[in-house]
């Protein structure tokens, strides 16, 4: 039996900002060649234990240890970031804020610069590297040029220029639209195989990580390790719903049939699943009884668009002709890949930017004279980031600004703030400052600071991005509250379960152009569409296909009897 | 029509010349353009700029901006010199020729005008050179360069990121200011200044609080890769000497030399065509 290459024995951390230790008695063992997932709710200490492998802690990091940890033979704590550098490679989760270099080479080149590598050598290894990653087309391009997986590439090349034998991934697929997701999981596979490399993936969106398997799953909870398993026993058991993680959807539909998993299914991938005629036939049984209902009544609309044309620069149209209409009390997904026009639509729907051509109308009144003020009334808009937004130290007035701004009455500011911190839950936090809040309750106190004014019609910029299950499920039941008491929402998202789950319909965008107008049902039952608006296909259609039921019906089914279910 | 200058990528003899040659050769002809008051070699070295200028292959259209804008610096600088010292060609060159007398103590004397001419024409002599070496030196290169001549890589690659992240900055601020305003802050100028302070307090807030952000992931990615390891460290893009490297440095140093040779013949820093 070999020595394993990472050993945690009864390991601990303690910030030093922070009253109790983070991480408590970890035990783990990770072998060579090993592909490990790491899943937990957020705050559970899963990136804290990424800290420590790769020496952020406690160089940027302080805090203090107890119990040990080594790493390739050696004593994490008395090595310095510099030397675990050598054996783990990590590549982080913001895509844009990882790249150093001003161009793909210099980035690549960047870890053989700081070891006073010889320049002829570094070229040569760069273009090496560049080559596995497929990017030696790009080696000159500059960061702006490069799409999110690009980027990611750039950062795994990177760091496995180095040779370092252990690669950890900080939440790889948080920045990433899904098709671009699914690639890299692809690329980490191969890169994994091809280099006899021990992968460390730290993630929640477990189905995705998931796709071309795992020798492992570590969950975590509270500090703690509470599941260290092969994946199919983990799947088999209720742990992960008990922490508060998503289960693989097919999983859910299973049990949704009345399907007992067992362990000849091979539960742990989609494409592994085997399913007998029994099963089948459950499945189509259990579609029976729940065939699509009927679609709801006609609303006024709100919102139009006709014929909108628009461009940062003369020479290139970042929109063209686009045209859709919303429905009041609607729940809209607008999709499609970075870059393709999405968040300059909603800024034109805000006023930011003004249309080179084509009307906007807000219930039926044409817009185009409003300021962004006077569109501010009634179309609020959230930032994805809520730290852009966040200007106030305090809580109450924050959310107060737009009403303070317009001088209202001391009165009437208090008693509309207290009404919006009860809708939004934050009541209790009024008079706390901002920065005592997690990201999620920071998310809806920015969502709170725009419905203080009251607008109609509410849009967001990928609300629930870098959220783990708990919080989204939060977030998206709050804007479905608010959804339901009339105010319509138009979401900006690469999300497939919020599109799936929130949304009715969804705008999809590729190029500048609208090429789809349709149920989220009916996109992911269409591969080609799928494949446009760089999204993925579910494993609801998959399962639907080898079931031979009409996918777009069973996927309506699905999440009709979820939402049932969750409610 | 950019307001900003920043690298233009082309491929011309002026581009291959590595940072550091540009950077030298930068401050070698400003020196050589500031020790002396020589007409001639003044404008021989406009001259010369504007025929780097030319083979760079860059166009006027990069550099519109920014040369009228420092024309118009110019102009306020001449204007400036001439209202309080009118008399200071005259102290200069020992002569006085004057043409016609404006008003009070002011008038159009021909070694006044020839001063300033000069004064004019030591701009002119660096600004081609200087717009060269920032629009034809690759940023990469920039940090490169400077730590070949002695400053730190760290202190080198702090600039160069600095100047790599102004317009992502200028992107957050743009967002964080249009969101801002929706929410009713006004930035025009209607409003009273103190309350447009306060306004754009609004924006500075966020801004800071998420480059705050920015830098410490950056800073993390640096470290994890080694950054600040060893005393000295490689560059991956720079590029060995080559002879239009040392044909460029040997027409800066003729040129100071030339310009420091012609003090000596002049006797001074100035050319006298009056006497």
């Amino acid at each position: 039996m070999q020595e394993p290459i990472i050993s945690f024995k009864d390991y601990t951390y303690h910030y030093r900002s922070q009253a109790e230790p983070t991480i408590h008695n970890i035990n783990l063992e990770i072998n060579k060649g090993e592909r490990i997932i790491i899943v937990g709710p957020s705050g559970c200490g899963k990136s804290t234990l990424a800290h420590c492998l790769n020496g952020l802690n406690p160089f940027s990091y302080p805090g203090e240890s107890t119990g040990s940890l080594t790493i390739c033979g050696i004593e994490a704590g008395k090595a310095g970031i510099f030397e675990l550098s050598q054996f783990v490679g990590t590549v982080l989760q913001d895509t844009d804020g990882q790249f150093i270099g001003m161009t793909v080479l210099e980035d690549i080149a960047f870890s053989m610069e700081n070891d006073c590598v010889p320049q002829e050598e570094m070229i040569k290894r760069t273009h090496a590297e560049a080559e596995k990653v497929s990017l030696v087309e790009k080696l000159e391009a500059a960061p702006h040029e490069l799409s999110g997986g690009q980027k990611q590439r750039v950062s795994m090349a990177g760091v496995m220029i180095n040779k370092v034998p252990v690669l950890l991934f900080d939440e790889p697929l948080a920045n990433l639209d899904p098709a671009a997701g699914r690639d890299a999981i692809e690329l980490i596979d191969h890169l994994q195989k091809d280099g006899e490399k021990t992968v460390v993936i730290i993630e929640h969106r477990l189905e995705d990580a998931m796709h071309m398997g795992a020798d492992r799953i570590i969950l975590m909870e509270n500090g703690r390790i509470i599941n260290d398993s092969a994946p199919e026993d983990l799947f088999l058991s209720d742990k992960l719903i008990k922490a508060g993680i998503r289960e693989p959807l097919y999983l859910t539909a299973l049990k949704y049939a009345g399907i007992q998993l067992s362990k000849d299914m091979h539960v742990e991938r989609m494409q592994e699943l085997s399913l007998n005629d029994s099963h089948k036939e459950q499945i189509r049984k259990w579609y029976e009884e729940r065939r699509a209902k009927a679609p709801g009544k006609e609303r006024p609309e709100v919102l139009r668009a006709e014929g909108i044309h628009f461009g940062y620069t003369p020479e290139k149209e970042n929109l063209s002709d686009i045209s859709f209409s919303i429905k009041e009390g609607e729940m809209v997904s607008i999709v499609g890949k970075n870059g393709a026009g999405k968040s300059t639509m909603a800024k034109l729907l805000c006023g930011f930017e003004k249309p080179g051509q084509g009307m906007l109308y807000y219930q039926g009144r044409d817009m185009s004279g409003d300021t962004i003020k006077e569109r501010a009334a009634h179309i609020g808009y959230v930032m994805q980031n809520p730290n852009q937004m966040i200007s106030k130290p305090m809580i109450f007035e924050e959310v107060a600004l737009s009403l303070t701004l317009q001088k209202l009455p001391e009165e009437e500011i208090k008693e509309r703030v207290y009404e919006t911190l009860k809708i939004c839950g934050l009541y209790e936090f009024r008079n706390w400052p901002v920065n005592a809040l997690s990201y999620g309750q920071k998310k809806r106190v920015t969502i709170a600071s725009i419905l203080v004014a009251k607008p109609q019609i509410l849009i967001l910029d990928e609300p629930t991005a870098g959220q783990d299950f708990r919080h989204y499920t939060e977030i998206m039941e709050f804007l479905k509250e608010l959804n339901e008491k009339g105010i319509t929402v138009l979401m900006i998202t690469h999300d497939m379960h919020l599109m799936l789950e929130y949304t009715s319909r969804s705008l999809v965008f590729a190029d500048g152009k609208k090429i789809a107008d349709t149920t989220p049902e009916a996109l992911f039952a269409d591969p080609e569409l799928l494949k446009r608006a760089s999204l993925k296909e579910t494993s609801l259609y998959e399962l639907a296909k080898r079931c031979g039921l009409p996918a777009e019906n069973y996927i309506r089914a699905f999440i009709e009897y979820d939402r049932e279910v969750r409610a | 029509m950019s307001a900003t200058l920043s690298y233009i990528k082309k491929d011309s003899p002026i581009h291959r010349l590595t940072g550091s040659t540009k950077f030298i050769f930068f401050l070698i002809w400003s020196i050589a353009a500031m020790i002396t008051y020589d007409t001639r070699i003044l404008i021989a070295m406009f001259l010369m700029g504007v025929v780097f200028f030319v083979i760079s292959g860059l166009k006027w259209k990069d550099i519109r901006f920014a040369v009228l804008f420092m024309i118009w610096l110019i102009v306020i600088n001449l204007i400036a010199l001439f209202v309080f010292s009118p008399e200071q060609g005259v102290e200069i060159y020992g002569t006085r020729h004057e043409l016609v007398h404006l008003f009070w103590r002011y008038s159009i004397v021909v070694e006044e005008f020839f001063y300033l001419f000069n004064f004019m024409m030591k701009y002119l002599a660096v600004i081609p050179a200087a717009l060269l070496f920032i629009l034809a030196t690759n940023p990469s290169e920039f940090a490169a360069s400077l730590n070949k001549i002695g400053v730190s890589y760290k202190v080198g690659y702090s600039v160069a990121i600095a100047l790599r992240y102004i317009p992502d900055v200028q992107r957050d601020f743009h967002d964080i200011s249009q969101a801002q305003q929706a929410r009713g802050i006004d930035l025009s100028k209607k409003d009273k200044m103190t309350a447009r302070l306060k306004n754009s307090a609004a924006i500075l807030f966020p801004l800071v609080l998420s480059s705050l952000q920015r830098i410490e992931v950056i800073s993390n990615a640096m470290e994890l890769r080694g950054f600040g390891k060893n005393k000295k460290r490689t560059w991956i893009v720079e590029r060995p000497f080559k002879k239009g490297d040392y044909i460029a440095l040997l027409i800066a140093i003729v040129m100071l030399a030339v310009s420091a040779w012609f003090m000596v013949l002049n006797g001074g820093r100035y050319y006298n065509p009056f006497v």
